[in-house]
């Protein structure tokens, strides 16, 4: 008998089930239910698991391990608060997109009382408090911890700004019996951005405290833990992917591109310096692993906020239709169509172009041009992704599309955009099983099994017989 | 170490690299904690930089001519930037042409800088002015 690991996915609409025989390294069955958050998270579960019963046989594998990801009940929802908006703001910002969270809004400077009033209507999970590199400011940072401390009592606060500035922010948090939780500085020096702490933090608080204010606490009774968010699994198969493991060399510089039905996310794996000579890195420095998150970029939910983004005229670069906005305001008010008509398909893959490429755009570095009297000179902001290796798709309308090749074309660099620093000759690549976050969760035990399958699904992509 | 912060970089369009890495090299021997913006850079390059460091002088070079165009409105926005009574030092070519340096060193007072160097002018002085401006004990 083989042993097998159970991985799921407690996603905002589907609860999703992989089991995976971790010896043969292959897929034994998949299933879905809707998720139940309302009721009993398990009722889903229990659903899908039965489902999965009935394609496989229970005398042939022993499930050993259930480890879980989730995106339900609204996510892991974040607020992050920095002094420079460029600087710490930005810094505490990425650190908490590649935690996997959603972040609801920034903020800079002092936060004002009606700045607080907002964030007590947010209803957010953790509140990251970052300000001032090692050394640098303390005032506002002491300022914003006294406030916080004053009006969160009951949500966690992960400390992560000016290290000489911790002392004095503990003493307050203790008066106040605060929540806290204190690691690096997110950016130790001027420019210098260090995420990593802060993702651990995230995590660790995501997996005590969050799970069981959103009603899942039940789960653990079953499973041997919710690991993480469900995008923090993404990235973190991303990751392995790229890179590879202890053992094994990665397949080098990827972005992973997943359309869903209210956000688009993009995922780069890329350190991003500049592939040409000559050009000036200005700005904050990029983490490898970066995930930014597009939330006026989605299929259904947010149909309408896309057709905001890009207008009538770009949805009818691909596609000549003259009742557009009615389309996209059915979409959004039906999150759970899927289309069966070969005219609904063609929207769909009209609107996920517009995404593809509206989202890789914010997504990648630029250049800047600056003309001096020594002549041009560039300035590069963000990632050059010119030499990337791979696209790689994931997420309903990529999977199911017949042409998913196609949309991710939508990505590629252009010259028509010559300073957008897009790849220019990637290999386009999906993942049809819908594996990647299960890889995410399955790469903590056992990463070069991970690794060996993300690499016969998706980039050989081996067929399941 | 001094614990003093000098946030030093190259303002405007000018790309001259080697005076900043030597000023970034000579101010970190003095003992200073140097944030080095490097070329390029705005105005606002070197006011974030001095916001999230608490720094105590912005050192900015100009070696193209162009420092008087650039540096308009740097100390009111440094003001408005909560930066009240930061040091500013300027210094390099800062101006183009064969100019009476008292002239120049005036203008650039009004534009509200604390000292200006003229040409050829080496960073030892600069640090002793720095010593002094800032109350270092030698």
């Amino acid at each position: 008998m083989n042993e097998g690991y159970l991985l799921i996915d407690f996603g905002s609409t589907y609860t999703k089930l992989t089991l995976v025989d971790i010896k043969q390294e292959l897929i034994i069955a998949t299933s879905k239910a809707i998720t139940t958050v309302e009721t009993n998270i398990m009722d889903g579960f229990n659903k899908a698991f039965h489902l999965l019963k009935q394609k496989y046989d229970e005398k042939e594998i022993k499930i050993i391990k259930k480890l879980a990801c989730s995106s339900a009940a609204g996510g892991l929802k974040m607020v992050t608060i920095g002094l420079v908006p460029e600087l710490t703001v930005e810094a505490g910002k990425r650190a908490a997109l590649g935690a996997g969270a959603r972040v609801l809004k920034t903020y800079s400077y002092e936060i004002t009382s009606d700045e607080i009033n907002e964030i007590k209507q947010m209803q957010v999970d953790i509140i990251l408090l970052s300000g001032g590199t090692d050394g640098g400011n303390k005032e506002i940072i002491i300022h914003n911890a006294e406030k916080i401390a004053k009006h969160f009592q009951s949500i966690p606060i992960i400390l992560a700004g000016n290290k000489c500035a911790h002392d004095e922010i503990r003493e307050i948090f203790n008066t106040h019996k605060i929540k806290y939780q204190v690691t690096q500085n997110v950016m130790p020096r001027l420019n210098e951005i260090n995420v990593l702490p802060v993702r651990e933090k995230i995590r660790e608080l995501f997996m005590k405290n969050i799970i069981r204010s959103k009603g899942m606490d039940h789960a653990e009774d079953f499973i041997d833990g919710i690991l993480m968010p469900t995008p923090a699994a993404v990235l973190k198969a991303s990751e392995i992917l790229s890179k590879g493991t202890d053992k094994q060399d990665g397949i080098g510089d990827l972005i992973v591109v997943d359309i869903g039905g209210a956000t688009t996310d993009v995922h780069s794996l890329a350190d991003g310096y500049p592939t040409k000579a000559g050009i000036n890195l200005k700005g904050l420095k990029e983490p490898f692993a970066k995930r930014t998150v597009e939330g006026d970029l989605g299929m259904r939910y947010s149909a309408l906020a896309l057709l905001e983004a890009s207008g009538e005229k770009m949805i009818k670069d691909y596609l000549s239709l003259e009742n557009i906005k009615e389309k996209c305001s059915f979409l959004h008010q039906h999150i759970n169509f899927v289309p069966k008509k070969e005219e609904d398909i063609a929207f769909d893959e009209a609107l996920a172009k517009v995404a593809t490429k509206l989202a890789i755009n914010r997504h990648v570095g630029h250049i800047e041009i600056a003309y001096t009297p020594l002549g041009e000179v560039y300035n590069q902001y963000g990632k050059d992704l010119l030499e990337v290796n791979y696209i790689i798709g994931t997420g309903g309308v990529l999977v199911h599309s017949r042409n998913p090749d196609d949309i991710l074309k939508e990505g590629l660099f252009s010259k028509q955009e010559p300073t957008l620093l897009k790849p220019k000759n990637p290999m386009f690549k999906i993942d049809k099983q819908y594996i990647l976050s299960a890889m995410g969760l399955l790469a903590y035990d056992l990463p070069d099994c991970a690794y060996r399958m993300m690499k016969k699904y998706i980039i050989d992509k081996w067929e399941d017989s | 170490m001094n614990g003093k912060t000098i946030v030093i970089g190259v303002i405007g369009s000018d790309v001259h690299a080697v005076g900043n890495k030597i000023i970034d090299y000579a101010l970190t021997n003095a003992g200073f904690n140097v944030v080095n913006v490097g070329v390029l850079s705005t105005q606002e390059d070197f006011i974030n930089a001095a916001v999230e460091t608490n720094a105590d002088c912005i050192l900015i070079s100009s070696l193209y001519g162009h420092g008087e165009l650039d540096c308009q409105g740097i100390r009111e926005k440094c003001d408005e930037a909560g930066l009240k009574d930061i040091l500013l030092y300027i210094g390099g070519n800062i101006v183009v042409g064969k100019q009476d340096f008292k002239d120049v060193e005036e203008r650039f007072k009004k534009l509200g800088f604390n000292r200006v160097y003229p040409p050829g002018v080496k960073i030892e002085a600069g640090i002793e002015d720095l010593k002094k401006d800032l109350e270092i004990k030698q």
